[in-house]
């Protein structure tokens, strides 16, 4: 009872507080914390992928000869370059579906090579889409989704089909929830694949040639679902011959040839101003 | 009496047949059990290693690939006598029954731990990267992606060679089992009449045959998507 009182009693206190003066004040709060917010917004928009030094061989063959690259948080990182250039490889270096042999990857803050991390727990933050889609060709579009959502997040049946169905609509295919992969065309499959990735919510997702399995006509659903997720802040690194969507959409152009970055920059900068007669080359070899 | 008479009372005989019923029906049910045992230890034991071989450790890969390939060579029925005539000497004296459980059931697993792992191994590469890159762990990957992808490849070989094995359960006749051929055997000693063996063909084929049926409805189930 006297518990009631007192808040009563300060609820009724509020406006006559602010009558003498502490209006000013909140005023000013308000603006030293959206001040505050701007600040922590910069501080937020850090590097989300942080490579140094990455070396890869196969064998003896050497893949990556010492790779460095810095994606900061929201931003398309689209790596292109000619065939055996490495570009496939660092990607999958990136969540380490190929073993580095020396170097440093920072993900989200999290030494992805370090012994002590937990790979599993790193990988359901970075979604990956394959050129080959892979889904899993004994379950339906909703199940391939959901797996993941049970086994690793360990959410109940319903729930997890529930954000199933969501990830589904996000690619325009909740349409096609029951349908098995081999029912789907390689474009409704593709976006399965991304559905599948982006319902465990990712900070980051690669995407390893997206396009190169698909027929022309395909294509341009694949990217429209990329760009969607660019434009909802997404921070994606992109492996993949599509020219005219690198210079649309993405924010750097990293071209890579023999296992180095042969050049990094913003769109205008790689295709229209390009310092590299290597990368000059490629990219007229591209529109032929 | 005539040739046809003759061969008519010494395969077709109806009285004998009334008199070793009863033998012959308890025969079957041995049989049934026996090669139910069999099938469901040699099945389990075959995917586990199976499974283990999936994890690629190459010292426990080479005793695996060691046991299957002793297993797939040595005849059932040698197996069956080695158990129960050399354990013996061992000091280890088992049953006829258990020696043919044991010995068909080792056969059983070297070749189903082969039908998995083919099956295992044609799985393409892709489907464990996307399921390890969406944070499954390496043994949830198998469980849940490769595994029924996998069996689907080893249905039509695994059903074939378990009907085959589990029809090897005859051989414990061998070894004093009362199971069907056995049963038989001791009765045609005693009626100096076939007909207990012609029984004994009809109730293999009584009781494979919906074991046959089986493994087509299983190989059926496992297409889940129209190709």
């Amino acid at each position: 009872m006297i518990e009631v009182k007192g808040a009563r009693k300060n609820s009724e206190a509020l406006p006559f507080l602010n009558r003498i003066g502490l209006v000013e004040r909140t005023e000013r709060q308000t603006e030293l914390q959206s001040r505050l917010q701007e600040a922590r917004h910069i501080v937020q928009r850090r590097a989300m992928i942080e490579a140094t030094g990455v070396h890869k061989s196969f064998g003896a063959l050497p893949i990556l000869k010492g790779i460095d690259l810095t994606v900061e948080e929201k931003e398309l990182a689209f790596i292109i370059g000619p065939s055996g250039s490495g570009k496939s490889t660092f990607l999958r270096c990136l969540n380490r579906l190929e073993e580095p042999n020396s170097g440093a990857i920072i993900v989200d803050g999290v030494d992805i090579l370090a012994r002590t991390t937990n790979i599993n727990a790193v990988r359901r933050r970075i979604g990956m889409v394959f050129q080959s889609f892979n889904l899993y060709p004994h379950m339906t579009a909703q199940k391939n989704v959901s797996l993941a959502l049970r086994k690793v997040l360990r959410l109940p049946r319903r729930e997890a089909d529930e954000r199933a169905m969501h990830a589904l609509d996000r690619v325009q295919l909740a349409h096609k929830a029951k349908s098995y992969p081999s029912e789907l065309s390689g474009g409704q499959q593709q976006r399965v694949a991304i559905a599948r990735s982006i319902a465990l919510e990712p900070r980051v997702m690669l995407f390893d040639e997206p396009t190169s399995a698909l027929d022309p006509e395909l294509v341009g659903s694949v990217l429209k679902v990329m760009r969607g997720l660019r434009e909802e802040g997404m921070t994606m690194v992109v492996v993949s011959h599509e020219m005219a969507f690198a210079r649309q959409a993405a924010d750097k152009v990293i071209f890579m040839d023999h296992g180095r970055i042969v050049e990094q920059g913003t769109p205008e900068d790689i295709f229209s101003h390009s310092q590299s007669e290597r990368t000059r080359t490629f990219l007229n070899q591209m529109e032929r | 009496m005539s040739s046809w008479e003759l061969a008519l009372d010494s395969f077709f005989n109806l009285s004998v047949a009334r008199d070793v019923l009863p033998t012959i029906l308890k025969a079957c049910w041995l049989t049934v059990y026996l090669s139910l045992f069999i099938i469901v230890t040699g099945i389990a034991c075959g995917l586990a290693l199976a499974l283990l071989r999936a994890f690629g450790i190459r010292s426990v890969n080479f005793f695996i690939v060691l046991y299957a390939d002793f297993f797939r060579t040595v005849p059932p029925l040698v197996l069956i006598c080695l158990l129960y005539f050399g354990l013996p000497g061992a000091g280890l004296s088992i049953s006829g029954f258990a020696c043919a459980w044991l010995a068909l059931s080792l056969i059983l697993a070297a070749y189903s731990e082969e039908s998995f792992w083919a099956g295992i191994a044609a799985t393409n590469r892709g489907q464990w990267e996307a399921g390890r890159s969406t944070g499954l762990t390496k043994f949830q990957t198998l469980l849940h992606i490769i595994l029924p992808q996998a069996a689907k490849v080893a249905i039509a070989p695994l059903t074939s060679r378990t009907i085959a094995i589990a029809k090897g359960t005859s051989y414990a006749s061998v070894v004093a089992v009362p199971e069907i051929l056995g049963a038989a055997q001791s009765e045609l000693s005693v009626t100096y009449n076939a007909t207990p063996l012609v029984m004994a063909a009809v109730a293999y084929c009584i009781i494979f045959i919906p074991v046959v049926a089986a493994g087509r409805y299983i190989e059926q189930r496992f297409q889940w998507s129209a190709r």
